[in-house]
């Protein structure tokens, strides 16, 4: 049994203008220690997808017309307000873009982490402040006996997500939602954080499911990935399988518009046209036909669902492999790319 | 290069420039200090070519931008356009230089008035220096259509496009005096990664056509070298680094740059497992008490005493006006934890 197993998952907000079909039949697994990378763009779903794991989307506007998100077996759509407390903490925690929508700006860095602790654990006020520093420590902040008094304001912006991951590991969960956690730092200060989420992940076996726009920190840190789109989950697998053989037109399209540091930047980029599709209206058939490279006449018709083209490889594309394949020759050649 | 004098080599030239913001404090409004943003910058920029600029943030890239263009006065130092010191340009004079350069900027959606149509949007700069109605909804539909979007969306508002497609209008906006510079601040960092490309093939393509020359300022390292002839690296108000794009992305000389570079993921999951990466500790020091000595000695892993009391100044080391300021620069295939050297660099020697 994988530790968490989301199936067919939808959250749906009611609005004045309609129904939002933020999440709209998203399927994942994610095993012990293991590092699930979901990609994809402004607006495709991923927060949602998190706060539905938490169980932390406002209800109402929003609404779950189905699907089951199993966590340990436990369907935790059905579970109370109370169980989802005890869950949050112990066995899954989360952290954010912006450090302070977990830290209050008014309280010790310390006493929030104890209050953290202390909320999961029967512990005296001595033990949990000596937990408190232990893993101030432990995310590599300098000088914790005396930091662990210092508020927020005090800290630098690394210092705070580090901070938050310490208060989100206090209490060892077995899942780690991270949304974005690197995106609003400076790239050495981002390469500081995810070597420490790496080691943490080696120390205590966290699985850890890392949400970002950036396919660099999915290369570097997912075991394997899921690609968002619109809403839908629109591929999944191995992290190489998706990065050198994608399967999902929009993945490949996704992987070369990007400039890569290790190329000498002579090739041109391959732009998607258009934009990501209004989650209220989204188009007949497949969500990414308007702006697909691949695009046939029925594409607008069918709307493809997640089924697997190679073993543990699932993609959400009416084209067959063969039909993907040569697709990504014919453009390659019209562009004068070579293959890799 | 022509350190004393012959200005006009270059279209664009900054020497020396400072901009030291006064931080007040009390209720008298005291200066107790100063932001040093941008301290002693020299740059060259010459006609045609994109100037990469790139460093963390805070380290003074808009700053520099802004005084260019003489939206902040200097606190110190020149800068040259077409051989003239422009900062000691009277406002009639500098109505004149402000059209021939222009800026983008990086948030689409603040830097275009909401109440605006597009059409007033980017015809502003047309009627500020004087053109004709007529000419001017002409000249408009035009550069819509230079820019992607459709004439049709004359009378439309900023809020019913996309994010990529309000760049484009900004970009649209810059480009309708035909400027001979413009400053792409952070112009493609707002935007979505499937977005991003649509808006740098438009600058590189415009570039072409209109003989552009580009001051690009990003603190993504990629797309700076994808755009890019040359790149400047820049840390606490100073530039650390500056070379030609692929001596700079192959042989950094600058401890500084190869820590950046090495920080930053390649979307290539076995490229990324064979990496070795340097991690900087620390955080950037406050430009408002910037460290002695070298600035980034205390994050430098090659950091030697004499670093600590002495200003490396930013001075050749190689060939093609390859320019570092450190003491102990990174040789090429050497290990950044260990300075071979165990005697300063000076030029020349
Ligand atoms: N409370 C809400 N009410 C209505 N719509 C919502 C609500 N929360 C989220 N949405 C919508 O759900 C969609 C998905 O949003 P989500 O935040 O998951 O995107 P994302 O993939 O995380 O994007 P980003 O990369 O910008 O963070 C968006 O269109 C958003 O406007
Ligand atoms: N008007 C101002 N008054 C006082 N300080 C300022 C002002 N503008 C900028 N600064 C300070 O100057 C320094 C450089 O800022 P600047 O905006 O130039 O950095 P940047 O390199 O563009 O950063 P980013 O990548 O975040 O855009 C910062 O410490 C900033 O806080
Ligand atoms: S001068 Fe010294 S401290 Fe500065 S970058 Fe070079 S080696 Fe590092
Ligand atoms: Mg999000
Ligand atoms: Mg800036």
């Amino acid at each position: 049994m994988a530790l968490l197993e989301v199936k067919n998952l939808k959250t749906h907000f009611k609005t004045p203008d309609g129904i939002v079909k933020a999440v709209d039949g998203v399927s994942f697994t994610v095993d012990e220690g293991e590092t699930l990378g979901i990609v994809g763009e402004s607006g495709s779903g991923k927060s949602v997808t998190a706060m539905s794991l938490m169980q932390l989307n406002p209800v109402p506007p929003c609404f779950y017309p189905e699907g089951e998100i199993l966590f340990e077996g436990r369907n935790l759509l059905e579970a109370s307000e109370r169980e989802m407390q005890k869950i949050r903490g112990d066995d899954m925690a989360m952290i954010f873009q912006d450090p302070m929508t977990s830290l209050n700006p008014v309280f010790t860095v310390g006493d929030q982490i104890m209050e953290a602790v202390r909320v999961h654990q029967k512990v005296s006020k001595k033990e949990a402040r000596d937990k408190a520093i232990e893993v101030l420590r432990d995310v590599g902040i300098a000088n914790p006996e005396k930091r662990v008094d210092e508020y927020p304001h005090q800290y630098s912006g690394g210092m705070r997500q580090r901070a938050m991951i310490a208060m989100a590991l206090s209490c060892n969960p077995k899942i780690l939602l991270a949304d974005e956690p690197t995106t609003a730092l400076d790239v050495t200060i981002q390469a500081q954080i995810l070597e420490l989420m790496v080691g943490l992940q080696e120390k205590y076996g966290t699985a850890i499911i890392m949400i970002t726009h950036d396919l660099g920190v999915v290369a570097q840190l997912a075991d394997k990935i899921m690609v968002m789109y619109g809403g839908r989950a629109v591929e999944t697998g191995p992290t190489d399988d998706v990065f050198y053989d994608p399967l999902m037109p929009y993945s490949w399209s996704l992987i070369r518009s990007i400039p890569r540091l290790d190329k000498a930047g002579e090739v041109r980029l391959l732009p998607i046209k258009g934009s990501p599709p209004s989650l209220i209206f989204l188009p007949k058939g497949c969500n990414f036909a308007p702006r697909c490279p691949f695009v046939k006449d029925e594409c607008h018709e069918i709307d493809p669902g997640l089924e697997e083209k190679r073993p543990g490889h699932r993609a959400a594309c009416i084209l067959s492999v063969e039909e993907i394949e040569e697709n990504k020759h014919r453009i390659d050649a019209e562009l004068g790319v070579e293959q890799a | 290069m022509s350190a004393n004098g012959q200005a006009g080599e270059y279209l664009l030239e900054t020497r020396d420039l400072k901009m030291h913001f006064p931080i007040k404090a009390g209720v008298f409004k005291r200066t107790v200090g100063h932001v040093k943003a941008v301290d002693g910058v020299d740059l060259q920029v010459r006609k045609g070519e994109t100037l990469g600029l790139v460093g963390e943030s805070g380290c003074g890239k808009s700053t520099l931008a802004r005084l260019i263009l003489r939206l902040h006065e200097a606190t110190a130092g020149e800068v040259f356009f077409e051989g003239e010191n422009i900062l000691k340009y009277d406002r009639r004079q500098m109505m004149k230089v402000r059209r021939n350069l222009q800026i983008i900027f990086q948030d689409p959606y603040a830097s275009l008035n909401p109440r605006m149509t597009v059409g007033s949007i980017i015809a502003e700069p047309l009627r500020t220096h004087k053109g004709t109605t007529d000419n001017i909804k002409r000249r408009v539909q035009e550069l819509l259509e230079i820019v992607g979007l459709s004439p049709e969306h004359y009378n439309r508002y900023p809020h019913e496009f996309s994010g990529g497609q309000r760049q484009r209008i900004g970009v649209a906006r810059a480009i309708a005096l035909n400027p001979k510079v413009i400053i792409c601040d952070e112009p493609v960092s707002a935007l979505d990664v499937s977005i991003q490309a649509q808006v740098v093939n438009l600058l590189m393509d415009l570039q072409k056509e209109f003989d552009l020359t580009y001051i690009f300022i990003a603190h993504d390292l990629s797309v700076v070298k994808h755009i890019s002839d040359r790149v400047a690296v820049m840390y606490l108000g100073r530039v650390v680094e500056i070379a030609d794009r692929n001596q700079l992305y192959n042989r950094p000389l600058h401890p500084y740059t190869n820590s950046l570079l090495s920080a930053i993921p390649i979307p290539d999951p076995k490229l990324e497992r064979q990496r070795q990466r340097v991690v900087l500790t620390g955080d950037v020091p406050s430009p408002a008490n910037p460290p002695p000595g070298c600035t980034f000695h205390t994050r430098c892993p090659r950091v030697q005493d004499y670093c600590r009391n002495n200003v490396p100044p930013l001075e050749r080391q190689e060939e093609n006006g390859h320019r570092a300021s450190c003491f102990f620069p990174v040789v090429s295939g050497q290990k950044i934890e260990e300075p071979t050297a165990s005697t300063p660099y000076k030029a020349g020697e």
